[in-house]
């Protein structure tokens, strides 16, 4: 394989330390006057880009493309892209109409076509993005590309030339380790990197790295919606976000391994049986 | 939208990676994932500013109030502050992109600095890098080949910190009186005199001197016989003493007095040519007026967002204490006069940086001073004012208003004094007979 050329989408979403606030007709939340960056999934996506290539492993890194589709202010999250060490960016005009903007079906066709026109063979998307919290699109361009896809990497390992690809992902009680073969779809999770802040030499940079617009036409995609917001309430949020959180807390103080199993006692004969399953209460 | 808690998870270990080096455990709490927006009118700025303020946000993060506190406590130099905005190129903000720098103008240095003491670091945090800012100024316009570069990527990259010797005890306000003694010898200079006020000189490496080549008595005008050196510190030499000044505010840097007695320098720091000094010197002076003002606006605007919040908070006779006009109209003319502030000081570092022709040299003068004046006083008013809105509880070290207090008087007392830049508009914009 000659080179790397990566892909790497991200999206313009409202930052992760603000608090969002419902509108007042009930069909999204407030966007206008608050402060937005870059979806922290996404960053992690651009860090392990950068650091493929700086890696130098048996696969050079020709080329990371980093991607949005949205308003006029996609430009910001994309030189934020290239001042983390993307190479050029492609902003995807998409007009604001207030609906959360276009679904994942219609992004990963978009993506699909631009991975066919740019001669993609990696693509790097954050798990979800931290509005919709959708996390289908990765998945739905694996589908569509017919590549092999390894979802929430939480470690990214180039093998051989011939493009053998291993990535971590962590599970319930360990990590489970896949292999697949270039060209492939990568999904990132939380602890696969811890994305760099850029430097002022490089944000100066990434002003000068080419950022070209495009449209949906462009690329053939209609944007063609097949759900409808009904109402969106603030109510059982708090609920659901605290039982997250511990969830998460959970894991994260936990060990990595489940604690070790007691080993069991021996009985003598059925009577013993009896009385010790009587002891603990089983009978 | 499960953002909150679960961003909060996420983000904190990356925080706290750093603070397990730099500050104790409490400072994890002051992790602030409230995301409360800026009291601070943001409409009008650069997209360049804007993306140094944003940049620059995330790097002070890491340095809490309680790092600040700590420091200015303990009077121990903030030096991970000055390596973490070295290491990704800030201290090149205004130095041109020829000499490693990012060759943006005093409108962002500015920003770069309210940033800095807005974020809690207050003038400590400025001043531990302010003189490699402005000081390398005059360096990088009149510098030679082998100095720019030597001198300037070591310092871009924080290798060596630098400092800025001009003041001198019996001439404060008077530069051009200064004694300061720079006699040529066979290879070089020796120096005999001695300094005053000079920041970080306990941990700089090089230090940008002006100092007479030609006496007093020797010139036809005043402003003749000046040199400008950039000089290496060196702390072995018995020519040289350095000593550290007891004071009021900004604790975690260090001020001193340096005395220098045939303290011999080579002949190839000499900075433009012999007796240039002070034209050259002149250049810095309206670009450290702006920078001050940023300065102080940030500490104005962090006294006032604690202030608010306080009255918020604070609940006596059953209702939040802002809610008393008493209360709540001090701190609402605190903001007024802060915004005010902040269109003149945004304004001077753009004619400071327009540099054509078309403005008068004087305007920019009087836009710069004029800033500073009207900066330093509409902080001291937002410190003082958020201190009373605490009562007792802003005399206390924990809350911070206290020390942005004690280091607001910085601003108001340097580079310049208020009263001279009073003197300096009679005389100039409303042509009054000098005072002095």
């Amino acid at each position: 394989m000659s080179g790397l050329r990566i892909l790497v989408p991200v999206k313009r979403v409202i930052d992760y330390a603000i608090k969002p606030r419902i509108n007042k007709a009930q069909t999204g939340v407030e966007t206008a006057g608050v402060k937005h960056s870059l979806n922290p999934f996404d960053e992690l996506s651009i860090e392990e880009a950068v650091r493929l290539r700086e890696r130098k492993g048996p696969i050079k890194v020709e080329d990371i493309l980093a991607l949005s589709a949205g308003g006029p202010k996609c430009p910001d999250v994309l030189r934020t892209a290239m001042a983390m060490g993307a190479d050029r960016a492609f902003h995807i005009d998409v007009p604001e109409k207030g609906d959360g903007g276009p679904e994942p079906l219609t992004i990963a066709k978009m993506l699909q076509a631009v991975v066919k026109e740019q001669n993609v063979n990696l693509v790097l998307l954050g798990k979800q993005a931290i509005d919709g919290d959708q996390g289908q699109t990765g998945q739905m361009l694996a589908g569509l590309l017919g590549w092999p896809q390894t979802t929430q990497a939480s470690k990214v390992e180039i093998k051989d030339e011939a493009g053998t690809v291993e990535v971590t992902h962590e599970v319930d009680g360990g990590v489970e380790t896949l292999r697949a073969k270039l060209p492939m779809v990568i999904t990132t999770d939380l602890r696969l990197n811890e994305p760099r802040y850029a430097s002022l030499p490089n944000i100066m940079k990434a002003k000068k790295k080419p950022l070209e617009k495009k449209t949906l036409a462009d690329l053939g995609v209609e944007d063609t919606r097949r759900l409808k917001t009904l109402k969106v309430t603030g109510m059982l949020f708090p609920v659901l976000d605290f039982i997250s959180f511990l969830v998460l807390a959970l894991i994260r103080f936990r060990d990595a391994e489940p604690p070790p199993r007691k080993g069991g006692g021996k009985v003598e004969d059925v009577d013993g049986l009896v009385g010790k399953l009587k002891e603990l209460g089983a009978l | 939208m499960y953002r909150t808690q679960l961003q909060k998870a996420l983000r904190l270990p990356r925080v706290s990676q750093h603070h397990a080096r730099t500050v104790p455990l409490q400072a994890r709490a002051a992790f602030s994932t409230s995301g409360r927006r800026d009291i601070m009118g943001m409409t009008g700025f650069t997209e360049e500013q804007l993306t140094v303020r944003e940049a620059i946000s995330h790097i002070c993060s890491k340095f809490p109030n309680t790092y600040w506190q700590e420091r200015d406590q303990e009077e121990k130099d903030p030096k991970e502050f000055h390596a973490a905005l070295a290491k990704d190129g800030w201290l090149g903000i205004a130095l041109p992109e020829s000499l490693g720098g990012a060759g943006l103008g005093i409108s962002e240095a500015t920003m770069m600095m309210q940033t800095i003491t807005q974020s809690g670091a207050g003038m400590a945090g400025a001043q531990s890098i302010h003189a490699n800012v402005y000081a390398t100024q005059p360096l990088a316009k009149f510098g030679s080949k082998e100095q720019l570069e030597t001198t300037i990527p070591n310092i871009i990259n924080g290798t060596w910190r630098t400092c800025f010797g001009v003041t001198e005890p019996n001439t404060g306000l008077e530069t051009l009186k200064l004694k300061t003694l720079a006699r040529k010898t066979d290879d070089g200079y020796s120096i005999t005199g001695q300094k005053i006020w000079i920041t970080c000189a306990q941990v700089a490496s090089k230090m940008i001197l002006l100092a007479r080549t030609t006496p007093l008595e020797e010139v036809k005008k005043t402003s003749e016989g000046l040199s400008m050196f950039c000089i290496d510190i060196d702390r072995e030499n018995p020519g040289l003493d350095l000593r550290k000044i007891k004071k009021m505010g900004g604790r975690a840097v260090d001020a001193n007095e340096v005395f220098f007695d045939n303290y011999k320098i080579p002949a190839n720091t000499l900075i433009g040519g012999e007796n240039e000094g002070f034209k050259i010197i002149l250049h810095g002076m309206n670009a450290e007026r702006c920078l001050l003002a940023g300065e102080a606006l940030g500490l104005g605007y962090a006294a006032l967002e604690k202030a608010s919040q306080y009255a918020r908070d604070r609940v006596v006779f059953g209702r939040p204490i802002g809610q008393n006009q008493g209360v709540a109209h001090p701190l609402a003319d605190a903001f007024m006069k802060l915004e005010a502030a902040k269109l003149a000081t945004y304004h001077a570092a753009r004619l400071y940086d327009t540099n054509d022709s078309s403005v008068p040299f004087h305007e920019i003068g009087v836009a710069c001073n004029s800033a500073k004046y009207l900066a330093a006083e509409a902080a001291f008013t937002a410190c003082e004012r958020a201190v009373l809105a605490h009562g007792g509880m802003g005399y206390a070290m924990e809350y911070d208003v206290e020390r942005y207090m004690r280091e607001c008087f910085v601003p108001r007392i340097a580079p310049v004094s208020r009263e001279m830049i009073l003197n300096y508009v009679s005389e100039k914009v409303l042509e009054l007979p000098r005072s002095y």
